[in-house]
């Protein structure tokens, strides 16, 4: 059964993502504890709410140096929504610096008629790569900042009046999704099997 | 390409799904935690899920069921209904709850919609606004599940709410709620020009036809209850119906 541990830093959706693991098989773990996090076999950030609020309270906690030495040691990690944004050099939200895991920043969705993007969007993969291979897919949004689509960790892409943005990111062992796979049905599934069972090169 | 939704909705009162007529004259139709799962299996894009039952007991109920429904679906699940204050909100969301609603308390204390956006984010705040057409023809909101007249505007409370954070609209037509009668088109037509959140309409969808004439109003959302609870349409007909006039669904 594979092991993953999520990161537990007072931000919301962890008990959802829990439950959509464990619909997958996976071994849960919730944890706030810095050396559990740093050891994990794999890892999770999830997210909800602002970039500089989800920042501050995993920084404040000790998890953001834990989150970047599991990173350093090659663990697979994904993040999920602000999750995604925080792997992320900065964001534009709160302008705040983020852990810096993945080349690139974070910016408000411009051009499109009405934010937040919230609902479901087409996921288009741009690259190959193992958590692109049960794509194109249909997968739930809600958020109003996001990677632009030409970031290069970008392997997938979604698009909004004409605004395109990384709807899933991998650089290394380090992966996101834009989108909520715990709420994203059989879509969001089969991007939790891929990811349960990645073993980056 | 964005998808259109289609919610059903669930109202909740003593841990049962009930529905009434104009806010009345309610009757059972179910559990709500089986009905989240069985609109989900048809294909809703989410599950709305009001509490309409007062006081403490109903409020702790309410936090198990969502609980509980919130670990077994794998759709969004937007729960209001009775929220008045941050915490509320705080509890619902790690219940597990993607969406809060508040309607009456953003009403009678609009700095509410700012604390719950800057503590949670906009994306996970819907005000919920019910409506009454004047005889004038603009439309009130009203308060405390319609029983209570606020003398605002629907419009210009739905352009502050949304100044204060709103990420989203849940708008219901009092006057067509449980009728049947169709949506109150002239009404989204003019929150779509006042505001730049998505909107979901409520009230009066006898059928697939009313939800995809909305729809087609430009409202990101339908949001209905009797006819999926009466079994009248299931969402996948619904679905077909709104693909037919080329509107974009999951």
């Amino acid at each position: 059964m594979p092991q993953v541990v999520i990161v537990d830093y007072g931000g919301g959706n962890v008990r959802s993502l829990t439950a959509a693991l464990e619909r997958c098989g996976a071994d849960v773990e919730v944890s706030a504890n810095p050396a559990r996090v740093a050891t994990a076999e794999r890892l999770m950030v999830a997210g909800q709410g602002a970039a500089g609020a989800a920042m501050a309270a995993l920084a404040g906690a000790g998890l953001a140096d834990a989150v970047r030495a599991a990173a350093n040691r090659g663990t697979p990690l994904l993040g999920v929504c602000v999750g995604l944004q925080l792997l992320f050099e900065r964001s534009e939200e709160d302008d705040c610096a983020c852990l810096g895991l993945i080349p690139g920043a974070v910016r408000r969705l411009e051009g499109v008629e009405r934010l937040p993007h919230l609902g479901w969007n087409d996921v288009l993969p741009v690259a190959e790569h193992p958590l692109a291979r049960e794509l194109p897919a249909v997968c739930y949004f809600a958020h109003s900042y996001a990677v632009p689509a030409e970031t290069p960790a970008a392997i997938a892409t979604t698009e909004v009046d004409g605004t395109g943005f990384a709807s899933v990111v991998a650089h290394g062992s380090v992966a996101g999704a834009q989108f909520h796979p715990e709420r994203s049905s059989e879509a969001g599934r089969q991007l939790l099997i891929r990811f349960l069972t990645w073993e980056p090169a | 390409m964005l998808r259109r939704r289609i919610i059903p909705c669930l109202d909740v009162s003593g841990g049962r799904v009930v529905k009434g007529v104009e806010f009345v004259n309610l009757r059972d139709c179910g559990e709500p935690v089986d009905a989240a799962l069985r609109y989900a299996e048809q294909g809703a894009d989410e599950i709305c899920w009001l509490n309409i039952t007062a006081g403490d007991e109903a409020w702790h109920k309410l936090l198990a069921q969502v609980a509980d429904a919130g670990t077994r679906i794998d759709v969004p699940l937007t729960v209001g209904g009775g929220v008045s204050d941050e915490p509320h909100v705080r509890d619902l969301l790690g219940a597990g709850a993607d969406k809060v609603s508040i309607n009456s308390a953003a009403l009678d204390r609009p700095e509410l919609v700012a604390e719950c956006a800057e503590r949670h984010g906009s994306q996970c705040i819907v005000v919920a606004i019910d409506a009454r057409k004047g005889p004038d023809g603009t439309w009130e909101a009203v308060a405390s599940g319609g029983r209570r007249p606020t003398g605002r505007d629907a419009v210009a409370w739905a352009i502050e709410a949304v100044e204060r954070g709103a990420g989203e609209l849940l708008v219901t037509s009092m006057d067509q709620d449980g009728t049947q009668a169709g949506y109150a088109i002239d009404l989204y037509t003019r929150l779509l020009d006042a505001v730049d959140v998505p909107i979901i309409a409520s009230g009066g969808a006898s059928g697939p036809g009313d939800i995809a004439d909305v729809l087609e109003a430009g409202v990101s959302a339908a949001l209905a209850a009797s006819i999926f609870h009466d079994a009248i349409s299931t969402v996948e007909e619904v679905k077909d119906a709104c693909r037919a006039r080329n509107l974009p669904m999951r």
